[in-house]
């Protein structure tokens, strides 16, 4: 109220940040836990390595960021891939049985085999889902449905239906083990988003992907190859999926053709919206995603350590998701505290609505 | 707009998983084995749920040995988890006019009409593992399968066991890590340990927190790395089954603390990992609830055909495992 206004206009620079809202909700989360859990945010050394919640959320969060990470690519091209839960399945069930039939199951040759072979089959299923979206114009939706049903199938038959435990050092190390006192697997996940963040803002890709989200037909005629883009992402997503397959059938050291990476496909799909990533294609933000991808993390977490009853954990993670979902929407912030952010720090109310408006057409502009 | 697409997105998924499953599982064959010469053989008509976890593959494997052994025609058939696909297959077994149905129902209600059906026929219906709720008690023979609230009082009592082996002193903090929220053998072994715990342990024992672990090693993973953050004091866990106990077991190492000992832990289940985790020191003690009722069924279908009267719950012969017997039982577990 005595605010000046220039400490005010910051302020509404800050909150007009695409990832202010997702890191705001994430902030929130955490703190949730203290009182729950007053050492929440303490890292101790146990066993030769960092040891706390925080170092959890991240080991057990980075499956779902590395997947959710491929899905934004594919949801910037407009498109949606439900596969990939399925292909997590083919990938740990197809390494862990190579393992499994190996005489030395440590050897690093069979380990790396082993691994190839996995991510070849989630490639493939890509190159399959890119096929039949951009050269036989299926919808996305169905198109990838078919490898989500068929591919969980696939999966049990490699495993015979039965869980298969290997007993691997070096295949332990992707999900499960630690390297300079960390989770392997932060560094993997740091190695994509880096990869992938340098390829799209670098290069022309991430604008080719979103011109082909915006408008495949328009891209096409300005010369942009839309279909070859579109199997692209579509390989490049598997390929991520594929690595998070590695990396939660490691974490257990098994592969369960029944349950890993189930749903993962809708976790993903609600980190990506979570980020600020337009479902209807043609913007994305790959920061803002591995941000949606921990606050889905720590929301799981949250709900182990505060006791919420087992009975109540869906409901619970609705009523969350659906509050996170409630404040990224400009147009209800404008309606519940429309009065307040917009009158402060500008003369003229108007401004308020005015704002709304410009956001809500270009709902998150992308600048990571 | 976002959510309402993500919802389509959910729902539409969810619709087809349901609806398209069945597309991906393998067809098993419905022909069991031929007939033995001489009187005539029994056939049996057996419907299973599905395959959806080694349990359940086990259970098929010993009921189609078990028909082979005894000389009975068996005819099986997989509903793949849904009961219109399970009540087809009794009309069919109606039809060819078998001797005996058997059946490991898919969900509990919803099955009078088929069982009166079968009963109209003077077919005798058994069910297996799972039960159901008629309001009709003469639709179905008899039940072989576990008693799961047995199999959790069971858990409580090798706890006590396990504790004075183990020479524990003071408060029991129990970390529970429970089944799939709503499936029976959730609800029910949580009721039978909580039963004995109040009973027995009202002042010592207390289960701290609670949690589903959705009966997967992941699930056991996460929710115990939760646990062992929230709860550093818990020194017992109970899991509803083997698979999220070797989760749990992977968190408590990682923790820097040492399974079976820091922590004592109770499990359910008895498949072959969950051994081989008890015979390395990693798990106390093990209550089995056993899947081979192959045997056990074949024996209750002859006295059934042969009219003689059965129990109305025939319980699977099941045996509870503490560490020291983990190394000599190894051997012998199929699943």
């Amino acid at each position: 109220m005595t605010t000046p206004s220039t400490t005010s206009s910051r302020w509404r620079a800050l909150t007009r940040h695409h990832l202010f809202w997702p890191v705001a909700v994430l902030v929130l989360l955490l703190l949730v836990n203290v009182p729950f859990t007053p050492d929440f945010f303490s890292i101790k050394m146990a066993d030769g390595h960092l040891y706390g919640s925080l170092v959890s959320i991240v080991l057990f969060g980075s499956p779902l960021i590395l997947v959710a990470v491929g899905m934004t690519l594919v949801i910037a091209t407009g498109g949606i891939d439900l596969s990939v839960g399925a292909v997590v399945a083919i990938t740990g069930a197809l390494a862990c049985s190579y393992i499994s039939d190996q005489s030395d199951q440590s050897a690093l040759s069979g380990v790396l085999l082993a691994m190839g072979l996995g991510l070849l089959a989630a490639v493939v299923c890509g190159l399959w889902n890119g096929f039949l979206v951009a050269r036989m114009g299926i919808q996305p939706i169905i198109a990838t449905l078919i490898i989500m049903v068929a591919g969980r199938g696939v999966a049990q038959l490699i495993t015979d239906g039965q869980i298969i435990t290997i007993n691997s050092s070096p295949y332990k190390l992707i999900g499960g083990g630690y390297w300079l006192t960390l989770p392997f697997s932060i560094f993997v996940v740091a190695a994509v988003v880096a990869v992938t963040v340098v390829l799209t803002r670098r290069t022309a890709l991430g604008l080719l992907v979103e011109a082909v989200g915006g408008n495949a037909e328009a891209s096409r005629l300005v010369g942009i190859r839309s279909r070859r883009i579109k199997i692209m992402v579509y390989m490049f997503c598997a390929l991520c999926a594929g690595i998070a397959g590695l990396m939660i059938s490691s974490n257990t050291s098994a592969a369960d053709g029944n349950n890993a990476g189930l749903w993962i496909e809708l976790d993903a799909i609600l980190a990506v919206v979570i980020g600020g990533t337009s479902l209807l294609g043609g913007r994305f933000s790959v920061g803002g995603t591995v941000i949606g991808a921990l606050v889905i993390q720590t929301l799981t977490t949250t709900i182990y350590t505060i006791g919420v009853p087992t009975q109540t954990n869906l409901v619970f993670k609705a009523a969350v998701v659906i509050a996170v979902c409630l404040m990224q929407s400009p147009k209800f912030r404008a309606k519940v505290f429309g009065a307040r952010f917009g009158a402060k720090g500008s003369t003229t109310p108007a401004a308020a609505p005015a704002d709304t408006a410009a956001t809500e057409a270009a709902p998150k502009m992308e600048v990571s | 707009m976002l959510n309402r697409r993500n919802f389509l997105t959910a729902a539409v998924g969810v619709a087809a998983a349901g609806g398209l499953a069945a597309c991906a599982k393998k067809d098993d064959s419905s022909t069991g084995s031929t007939s033995a010469g001489g009187t005539k053989a029994i056939t049996l008509g057996f419907s299973q749920v599905g395959s959806e976890s080694g349990w359940r593959s086990a259970n098929t494997t010993s009921v189609k040995d078990a028909a082979k052994k005894a000389g009975y025609n068996l005819k099986f058939s997989d509903a793949q988890q849904k009961q219109e696909n399970q009540i087809s297959a009794i009309r069919n077994y109606i039809a060819q006019k078998v001797d005996v149905i058997a059946f490991s129902p898919v969900v509990v209600t919803g099955w009078d009409a088929v069982l009166k059906e079968a009963k109209a026929a003077k077919i005798p219906v058994v069910l297996t593992d799972r039960s159901v709720e008629t309001s009709d008690d003469s639709l179905y023979v008899t039940l072989v399968g576990s008693d799961f609230t047995d199999e959790g009082r069971r858990a409580a009592r090798i706890l006590e066991k396990v504790l004075t082996k183990a020479g524990h002193k003071g408060a029991v903090k129990i970390a529970q890590l429970e089944g799939t929220t709503g499936a029976a053998p959730a609800i029910e072994r949580a009721k039978g340990f909580k039963e004995i715990m109040d009973a027995e342990h009202k002042d010592d024992w207390k289960i701290v927190v609670s949690q589903t672990g959705d009966f997967t090693r992941a699930g056991g993973k996460q929710v115990m790395a939760a646990f062992l953050q929230s709860n550093p004091d818990v020194n017992v866990l109970f899991a509803h089954n083997d698979d999220m106990a070797i989760g749990a077991i992977q968190s408590i190492e990682a923790a820097g603390k040492k399974p079976g000992k820091d922590i004592l832990i109770v499990s359910i289940d008895g498949v072959k990992d969950g051994f081989v985790a008890m015979s390395e020191g990693k798990i106390n003690a093990i209550v089995e609830c056993n899947p081979l009722l192959g045997p056990q069924l074949m024996d209750v279908v002859k006295k059934v055909k042969d009219g003689v009267a059965v129990e109305r719950w025939i319980k699977t012969k099941e045996g509870d495992f503490m560490q020291d017997q983990a190394k000599a039982a190894l051997p012998s577990r199929k699943y």
